[in-house]
């Protein structure tokens, strides 16, 4: 009696646009798939797209939830330069003298090291937090303050240098390999874990969703929507200083200026080809994963085929730009509209 | 040419789940103000939205001067000579007034570019009718929702139409601001326009109404010339009575309604909000189900909103057995066992993307807390138990509300809030738009609720479903508690006329 | 009753008021703390420097009216220059060089409206692609710097109209003009005022009668062709196309409108305000470049800072903005 189909579930656009790029590789890039072991440590593109694209990663998982509560938070770029730098700077035992002078510096502990900017970053994402919740600023404004002044700051701890270091510790955070496997990629892993423990073991994601999908409701259910939403910038504060401690210890500098541009655009990116609406209310974790894969690996693709890399930005234009209009109401109106069609026509 | 400038002829529209509208006519003369009346669900505003190519209809007919019309947008409408002032005011507050007034047809010069000064002018003038005398250079959003309401329907004037359609325009407008409209209606009738005219007030329908159509329930009960009838004839056709199948239900219900005296659960004293609700004093105790009797916009729902924290009250306090509490939101009425099932099921009740089971469980997990979060299995069982209980219609827990119809969807929501295991239960209309038998289903389990020894409070704009469910009702004017009605007191006569008592004393 | 509009002074210009004070107190606090600064020279400079960034922020304003934002204005604006560069360097003839460039934004414009409106497309992921799309294509043509070797690029950049010790260069009069514009468009035309009411309320605006999908196509045209001018007048200063020029620009002229009173929610706002906006961005960087000591850097905290209490101010404006009778 019941006709309703049962509807594709969202993911299946994502995953068949990897598996699109996979199978390309597959046909047409030779050792696309082989994967080595040197140095007791795993080689090869596949393992390359894991290491590159986990900062993105950890930030979009947080974008993924700041979106679902209807939200955004364009500040992440500028709070992972922030994070690196204020990294940076202790690894130089907290002061920029060294640059003029060939000074002795003692380095904090890695504790600090990898704590402090952490907490920096989790306090800068309460700011938007408290902004976007109490306040109750539109979230692309309440975040852009941060994104303009933050880069502003991070140059600031800098000293508008680039920060360069060495420190055997700190390095492993973004080279180091456990297991054979690239450590930032773990982290990332970790990361989502910790998202998913979050969200699943506490009521935390049925809230985000409620909140997004209907405040008014949320707030007649008991639900304390502004805690949840200031949470929410936090968690994305605190993944953006992750972030920031990947690239920094990757690069072993911290490039103030240019860390983390326009990486707030990507995280994004992945999030809505994963299939998370921008209106919020539901999301899509696993949908953003394969988000950012798909982006690394277009962009790895591209890169191992040597097409010129600047071809990169055009392909990921296109790929959006489909990705948008295949999940738009009006495609699926006409496809919706055209199948039934067809149907009439078959039954005739 | 046709007697009637407008006619519709059994007209229809169903949503999802809903029959909004069933079979129903509407005939309007010439030079006629046309009172288009019902209680809340009653179809009205379909009706209008049909008749301006909001939403198209399903069957019947539509002829403005004889001549059959299907406009598909209000904007088509108003080519036909229809145009209408929704109840909502659909204007734009970032502009002035005058622009207001004038946007889409601002007078230029010859230049081309916007004459300012004369569309200033032209707004004065326009305005001086109406005996309005503001500045219309000021944005529209800084002035009243009456004076807003005032150039929303000058605005539909000035469109020189055949047909206006004002939708609730008074609900918002002083008794002077009425009498201004007023003036307004009858000029245009002496210039042979029609109107309709969609309002909640008897008092107004009775002053300024030729004839009116009455509809309840999506469907048509009839059309009558407003002299010939009285305010008490109107109260019963808008209320109407149903045919009730279910004499066994009545029979259940008058077992119930003769109790002993029980424990208290919810007191107020002189709870109130300026401005908002003037000082009530209510009781709910153990197996009651109290009901709330008055029109639209007589303070039901806002008994609702300060009992459950939703507004801040500033005078009196209310006792939760016997206890004196604080409700400052709604988590806090919640962990008092209370529970709200709201009025807006859109707006306030359902979380549109979420699963049934999600939205079932939603407050009784914010009860529990952040850190005893619902095991998965539970929350399928307690799913599941009240899909069973109410007879929710859903192909599984896992489907999305949004997709339910509107009575599963209140079943859902009310399911939510028998989850928390409250003592006193408060529902706001719950089966406004909702087919018959989800609405029996909901009635029937209000009852079994109190005979459980659980408390109700039950707001709805039915009067028959007041009268079949509640022991103890208030009746409700103005914002004001104004009588209280107990078991055999309460028939629908007494109800109405406690409530139309009002004009007539 | 005395209205307080009457008095010149209606809680609605506040948010310009605060502004205009905002940009005079910097000027004069640059003024007495340095020498030289309250002069001609300096005021000219401030249009000069700032006038692609004007220009696009005009574009970006528009946007913003109606609720949008358009996030590829910098890229359009990098690699128009870059086409200017690249078909000047093949020897094409400079007008149909100046038609080409200034189509490029344009029809991007065009395009993305369309998206946005036909599929009710998000704004922000839309011109986020046509971000990419611009950039991508500048970085086609070139990944040099490619110069400019026209005469005509020559002698405008070194145009200008001399007013005392100051001089009014082409970029700073282009800037005047597109403003003056821009001021005329929101004021003056039916256009204008669609564009305001498609931002107040797009769903009121519809059964009002307006064109709101047509007036959306024509706003994001609009805003490609603001950039598409500004990658123009840009290569006067550069006299070259770099693919990775003027990054981070769409987030400056966003600051320009917010910092002018525009409201993000769309609706409010001038195209004057965006013009002083712009200006307090100009007189920090100059105070900055003055001061000497300080770095380029502080420019940021301080137009955040900025951004963080104007904003917080129409918060203020908007909670306060009382109903009256």
């Amino acid at each position: 009696m019941d006709k309703t189909k049962k509807p594709l579930p969202s993911i299946v656009w994502p995953l068949a646009a990897l598996g699109l790029i996979l199978l390309f590789n597959l046909i047409f890039t030779d050792g696309f798939f082989s994967i080595t072991i040197k140095n007791g440590h795993l080689f090869g593109s596949l393992i390359d797209i894991l290491k590159r694209c986990s900062p993105t990663m950890i930030m979009a998982v947080a974008m993924t939830y700041v979106i679902a509560t209807s939200g955004i938070d364009i500040s992440i770029g500028s709070i992972l330069a922030i994070s690196g730098s204020v990294a940076a700077l202790l690894v130089w035992g907290g002061n920029t003298s060294y640059l003029s002078a060939g000074a002795d510096v003692q380095p904090a502990a890695l504790f600090f090291i990898i704590v402090v900017p952490l907490l920096v970053s989790m306090v800068l994402g309460a700011f938007n937090g408290l902004m976007v919740s109490v306040v109750g600023l539109q979230p692309f404004i309440a975040t852009l303050i941060l994104m303009v002044a933050g880069r502003g700051m991070a140059q600031l701890l800098t000293g508008g240098k680039v920060l360069n270091f060495s420190h055997k510790g700190f390095e492993f955070v973004g080279r180091g390999y456990l297991l054979g496997i690239p450590f930032p990629f773990i982290i990332a892993v970790l990361v989502i874990a910790l998202a998913a423990l979050l969200t699943k073991l506490t009521p935390m994601g049925l809230y985000i969703q409620a909140v997004g999908g209907n405040k008014t409701a949320s707030h007649y259910s008991g639900i304390n929507t502004r805690m949840v939403i200031f949470l929410v910038y936090i968690f994305s504060g605190f993944c953006a200083g992750i972030a920031g401690l990947i690239l920094t210890s990757d690069i072993t500098g911290a490039d103030a200026g240019f860390m983390g541009l326009y990486m707030e655009l990507d995280a994004i990116l992945a999030v809505v080809i994963g299939g998370t609406a921008m209106s919020g209310g539901k999301y899509n974790l696993k949908g953003t994963i394969v988000g950012v894969l798909i982006i690394q690996s277009l962009t790895t693709t591209i890169l191992t085929r040597g097409v010129p890399p600047e071809y990169t930005l055009l392909v990921k234009a296109v790929v959006v730009l489909a990705v948008l209009i295949i999940q738009s109401k009006r495609t699926s109106d006409f496809i919706e509209k055209t199948t039934a069609k067809v149907s009439k026509a078959g039954a005739a | 040419m046709s007697d009637n400038l407008l006619e519709a002829i059994g007209v229809s529209k169903s949503f999802p789940g809903v029959k909004a509208l069933s079979n129903v006519n509407l005939q309007l003369g010439r030079g006629e103000i046309h009172g288009l009346m019902g209680e809340n669900g009653a179809g009205k505003s379909t009706l209008i939205k049909a008749i301006t190519g909001v939403y198209p209809r399903d069957n019947g007919q539509i002829l403005l001067d004889g001549v059959e019309i299907h406009p598909t947008s209000p904007l088509d409408a108003e080519a036909l000579g229809i145009s209408t002032v929704f109840q909502e005011v659909n204007l734009l507050n970032n502009l002035s007034v005058a622009e207001n007034l004038a946007i889409g047809r601002q007078p230029t010069k010859k230049t081309g570019t916007l004459d300012w000064k004369k569309m200033n002018e032209d707004a004065r003038r326009i305005l001086q009718k109406f005996e309005i005398d503001i500045d219309v250079t000021e944005l529209l959003g800084n002035y009243s929702i009456a004076i807003q309401q005032m150039v929303a329907i000058a605005r539909a004037l000035e469109l020189d139409s055949k047909l206006l359609i004002l939708d609730e325009p008074t609900s918002s407008l002083n008794l002077d601001e009425v009498e201004k409209l007023f003036k307004q209606m009858r000029r245009l009738k002496e210039e042979g326009h029609s109107i309709i005219f969609v309002t909640h007030f008897l008092d107004q329908v009775f002053e300024i109404t030729d004839k009116i159509t009455v509809l309840r329930n999506g469907e048509y009960v009839g059309l009558f010339n407003t002299a010939d009838m009285t305010k008490m004839d109107l109260v019963s056709k808008l209320m109407g009575k149903e045919i009730d199948e279910l004499h066994e239900f009545e029979k259940l219900s008058k077992e119930q309604k003769h109790k002993e005296h029980q424990e208290v659960l919810l007191e107020t004293e002189k709870l109130g909000k300026n401005g908002y609700m003037a000082p009530i004093d209510i009781d709910i105790a153990k197996g009651d189900i109290v009901g709330l009797g008055g029109l639209l916009g007589s303070g039901r729902t806002e008994i609702a909103k300060m009992l459950f924290g939703l507004v801040h009250t500033d005078n009196g306090g209310l006792k939760i057995k016997g206890i004196h509490s604080k409700i400052r939101s709604p988590k806090q009425a919640l962990m008092n066992q209370l529970a709200l099932c709201p009025e807006d099921r859109k707006e306030e009740s359902i979380i549109p993307d979420l699963s049934v089971k999600e939205n079932i469980i939603l407050a009784l997990q914010v009860k529990q807390g952040w850190f005893k979060p619902l095991s998965a299995k539970k929350k399928e069982e307690i799913a599941q138990k009240y899909i069973d209980l109410l007879n929710i219609k859903t192909p599984s827990s896992e489907q999305a509300i949004k997709n339910l119809s509107g009575g599963n969807q209140q079943k859902v929501i009310v399911a939510r809030w028998l989850a928390t295991n409250p003592n006193v239960l408060i529902v706001d209309e719950p089966t406004r738009g909702i087919d018959v038998g989800a609405k029996t289903e909901i009635q029937k389990l209000l009852l079994k609720l109190s005979g459980e020894g659980m408390g109700v409070l039950f707001i709805s704009s039915e009067i028959e479903e007041v009268v079949r469910c509640s022991n103890k009702v208030y009746i409700l004017q103005d914002r004001k508690v104004v009588n209280e009605l107990h078991d055999d007191q309460i028939n629908e006569q007494q109800i109405m006329h406690a409530i139309a008592a009002k004009g007539d004393s | 009753m005395i209205s307080a509009a009457k008095l010149g002074f209606s809680r609605r210009n506040l948010p310009i008021i605060a502004t205009m004070t905002v940009f005079v107190v910097l000027y004069m606090i640059g003024g007495m703390t340095f020498r030289g600064f309250l002069t001609n020279r300096v005021f000219f400079n401030l249009l000069t420097d700032n006038a692609v960034l004007g220009i696009t922020a005009v574009g970006m304003t528009f946007v913003i009216f109606t609720g949008g934002i358009d996030l590829s204005v910098a890229s359009v604006v990098s690699t128009t220059a870059m086409i200017v560069a690249v078909m000047t360097q093949a020897g094409v003839p400079n007008l149909f060089v100046i038609i080409c460039a200034i189509l490029f934004g344009t029809l991007l414009g065009l395009v993305m409206g369309f998206i946005i409106h036909y599929f009710d497309a998000p704004a922000f992921i839309v011109t986020l692609s046509g971000q990419f799309f611009a950039r991508g294509f500048g970085y086609i043509l070139s990944l040099d710097s490619v110069p400019i070797q026209y005469d005509f690029y020559q002698k405008a950049s070194s145009f200008g109209i001399r007013i005392g010790n100051g001089k009014l260069t082409l970029p700073a009069i282009i800037l005047l003009v597109v403003i003056a514009l821009g001021i005329f468009i929101s004021k003056k035309t039916k256009l204008g005022r669609n564009i305001y009411a498609l931002g107040g309320n797009e769903q009121s605006a519809l059964l009002m009668g307006l064109p709101v999908g047509k007036t959306k196509i024509i706003v994001y045209t609009m805003s490609g062709f603001c950039a598409s001018l500004a990658g123009f007048v840009y290569t006067f200063y550069t006299l070259s196309g770099y693919g990775l020029a003027a990054i981070g620009l769409e987030m400056d002229a966003i600051a320009s409108a917010v910092i002018g009173g525009t409201l993000m929610t769309g609706g409010y706002g001038t195209i004057f305000g965006t013009l002083i906006g712009t200006l307090i961005q100009g007189v920090i960087k100059t105070i900055i470049s003055f001061h000497g000591e300080l770095s380029a850097y502080w420019i940021k905290i301080f137009v955040g800072g900025m951004l963080l209490s104007f904003i917080l101010l129409q918060r203020v404006f908007v909670a306060g903005s009382g109903k009256r009778d």
